[in-house]
């Protein structure tokens, strides 16, 4: 048995919170004995759309412990994992393996994305429906990493899991504007002599993509927007009664494409980092709801992927310890939203993009899946360190806010800032 | 200075100094004897991944003029070929002794990275990295122009036009750079698709044709060359229209002041973005540029190598 005590929820109040059994089984004022929470922030438990846990294939960057267990570090009770593996995650037995690994760690939720298309190719369809009646219950499907450009495939993707209530996420890159793409286009691209990816590669499918969703009456989910412009298109859709929801990375929020003056390969990253006049707009989309949730698109990288040219480097950057102390600062210490659109960004709307039923509520009788947040304390970034890589582009910066405990069916999978495995 | 890898760490008075020693070094070359003791015993390594016989000589005969040993490593045909990487290359080179590496890359940021990453400890020197910069092109293009016009220290007041494919330009950003900070006023002109965005942001002003930047009486012309590799892969481009539009042909030779200096990297295109007249013209200092080029990477060379400025 835990019990949280004065513990202060997004709402303001303050509860002392029981958890038996896996389950919030008391709120209110309950006890004298208990963990102190008091000047702490409750929220249920994080949720990524968006996490790349490299297993099976590329386990020297990561694999699903490394990466639940970072997860946990950033207080993340579920996270959901993309297809981009290998072999690609594009069938029942691939989601299933990736579902068990994540029960065999124990740390957090782990929901599999599925592949759009078979081998990421974009050529065929997957297995979607086989995918959505596995054990890994299925319901968001993405080529992430890479665009499904054809818009009929695309279309028909909209109409397969429309079946079921499924969501397609769409990684909006248009690749023939984007060849050999290595950063944001424009001025600072310009003078570094690296090739552009022009805002409107994105904007443009996003475009297309409400439009199929529009029309077949589907759920499209639009991972991590990074132009001003791409806002502008989610704020029409959603003006239309278009099913879609929008993602915003930690690192579109806070970094701009001045960073690539370095070389740093740390900072690429796909889609790239923008402008200043970006990350203000990303801001306003996700204050005025036209961008509903936070995903990390943690993606680890083995060191000599990084540790070379930039055009020769790989794209991505980590993500799940960084994320909910970059949206404290962006939201809560600069004034621009409270705690109840935070815990609406980083949990509730994710969980309910995945479907995942357990997740999103502080309330008698649900799943016991709880961050404790602390925004007083500093983390510096060398402080987060569970990942088995190391391509975080904060090294060397501190944050003032970080996760004090994480709660994960009812167990801490993290307390007082240290992971515990089970 | 311990590295030069772009325009952008000059400083106006770091590139004057680098300009008059380069000025002083150009006297070695008119000796019957052509060498200085000033960097024996170091070694300078050339460490090219692109083709570029007249950029890696010149670096080779600056070195040898200053003494130093030097290794041509062409990185094209030995250990990159077996899969090496950039880092583990540069620090087998620094491992036998390279106290500089001239590095000559397709990749923008190569240099950068070698010089910043703490792969190595040798001095490095950028020789060309992708359409990024070309930093010793640029420095005896300045020597070039300031010889030429007799403009003292600096290039204040003078008016430079460069003509071409300023996108793919390594030598066009250099030179924007280098020239405006000299107090000298760039402008670029070329074919719409070759012309950048933000392009002005690098201190250029744009003309949309040839006609009308020379309209404006330039005291320097330089050509880029057209580089037909990367063009005959580019269905939209033609050669038709490049010469019509923006070739320095006899007709826009007659435009040019009596005064005005005709440029080119080399190697040349003769008959594409630079006809025959103009650079057999006597307003031509494509050669000069070339003997400039020796100072310029004598200059380099000593500065970063000799430690005597803590830049």
């Amino acid at each position: 048995m835990i019990i949280l005590k004065n513990l202060t929820l997004s709402d303001g109040s303050i509860n002392d919170i029981r958890i038996d059994g896996g389950q919030i089984v008391e709120m209110g004022r309950i006890s004298d004995s208990g963990t102190d929470c008091t000047d702490l922030i409750g929220l249920s438990g994080f949720v990524d759309p968006h996490t790349h846990l490299r297993e099976p294939g590329f386990e020297a960057s990561e694999t699903v412990l490394s990466g639940t267990r970072a997860a946990s570090a950033g207080g993340y009770s579920a996270i959901c994992a993309m297809a981009n593996t290998d072999p690609v995650a594009d069938d029942s037995n691939l989601v299933e393996r990736v579902y068990d690994l994540g029960v065999e760690a124990g740390l957090c939720f782990v929901q599999p994305i599925g592949a759009v298309t078979k081998g990421l190719k974009g050529l065929e369809l997957s297995s979607i429906a086989d995918m959505s009646t596995s054990r890994a219950k299925v319901t968001m499907f993405s080529d992430d990493g890479m665009c499904v450009h054809d818009e009929n495939l695309m279309r028909q993707a909209l109409l397969e899991v429309k079946k079921f209530g499924g969501v397609v996420a769409q990684h909006a890159q248009d690749p023939k504007m984007t060849v050999g793409a290595q950063m944001n286009q424009g001025a600072v691209a310009t003078e570094l002599g690296l090739t552009g990816w022009p805002a409107i590669a994105e904007e443009q499918i996003i475009a297309r993509d409400a439009q199929l969703a529009q029309e077949t009456g589907s759920r499209l989910h639009i991972c991590h927007l990074t132009t001003a412009g791409g806002v502008e298109v989610v704020r029409w859709a959603k003006s239309k009664g278009i099913q879609i929801t929008a993602e915003v990375t930690p690192h579109h929020l806070l970094l701009t494409e001045e960073l690539v003056r370095t070389y740093d390969p740390v900072y690429k990253v796909n889609p790239p980092l923008r402008t200043a006049d970006d990350n203000t707009a990303l801001l306003a989309g996700l204050v005025d709801g036209t961008i509903d949730m936070l995903g990390t698109d943690h993606a680890p990288h083995s060191g000599e992927k990084k540790d070379c040219e930039w055009e020769n480097a790989a794209f991505g950057m980590l993500g799940l310890e960084s994320a909910a102390s970059i949206l404290h600062q962006v939201l809560i210490q600069s004034g621009a939203g409270d705690w109840k659109l935070f815990e609406e960004i980083i949990s509730k709307r994710p969980a309910k993009l995945a479907s995942l039923d357990n997740h999103g509520f502080i309330k008698v009788g649900a799943q016991a899946n709880i961050t404790v947040f602390n925004p007083h304390e500093r983390i510096a970034v060398t402080e987060m360190n569970q990942s088995k890589s190391n391509n975080s582009p904060y090294l060397g910066l501190e944050f003032i806010g970080r996760v004090q405990h994480t709660i994960y069916q009812g167990q801490f999978s993290m307390m007082n800032q240290s992971v515990r495995e089970h | 200075m311990k590295h030069l890898i772009s325009i952008r760490d000059l400083t106006r008075d770091s590139a004057v100094a680098l300009l008059d020693s380069a000025q002083q070094l150009s006297q070695v070359n008119q000796r019957t004897i052509k060498s200085l003791p000033a960097l024996r015993g170091k070694t300078v390594v050339n460490l090219f991944y692109e083709n570029s016989t007249r950029t890696r000589i010149s670096f080779e005969i600056a070195a040898k003029r200053l003494s130093a040993d030097v290794i041509n490593f062409d990185a094209q045909s030995s250990s990159t070929s077996k899969g090496e990487s950039l880092k583990d290359t540069a620090q087998t080179l620094e491992a036998l002794g390279a106290a500089a590496i001239i590095v000559r890359h397709p990749m923008s940021g190569a240099a950068h990275s070698l010089a910043n990453r703490g792969w190595v400890s040798a001095s490095i020197i950028n020789a060309g990295d992708g359409r990024h910069e070309h930093p010793t092109q640029a420095l005896l293009d300045a020597m070039t122009i300031r010889q030429q016009k007799n403009s003292g220290d600096d290039l204040a007041g003078i008016k430079v036009l460069v003509v071409g494919d300023i996108e793919h330009s390594r030598v066009a950003r250099s030179n924007m750079l280098l020239l405006s900070l000299l107090g000298a006023t760039v402008s670029v002109a070329g074919p719409g698709t070759l012309v950048p965005e933000g392009i002005e942001a690098m201190g250029a002003k744009v003309y949309k044709t040839f006609d009308e930047a020379l309209d404006e009486k330039p005291d320097v012309v330089m050509m880029l060359r057209v580089q037909l590799e990367r063009m005959q892969k580019d269905d939209t481009f033609s050669t038709r229209e490049y010469i019509a539009n923006w070739s320095l042909d006899q007709t826009r030779l007659g435009l040019l002041g009596k005064e005005t200096v005709i440029m080119h990297p080399g190697p040349m295109n003769r008959g594409l973005e630079i006809s025959n007249q103009a650079a057999n013209d006597p307003r031509s200092a494509v050669l000069r540029q070339v003997e400039n080029g020796l100072a310029v990477r004598m200059a380099v060379l000593h500065r970063v190598l000799s430690g005597e400025d803590s830049n």
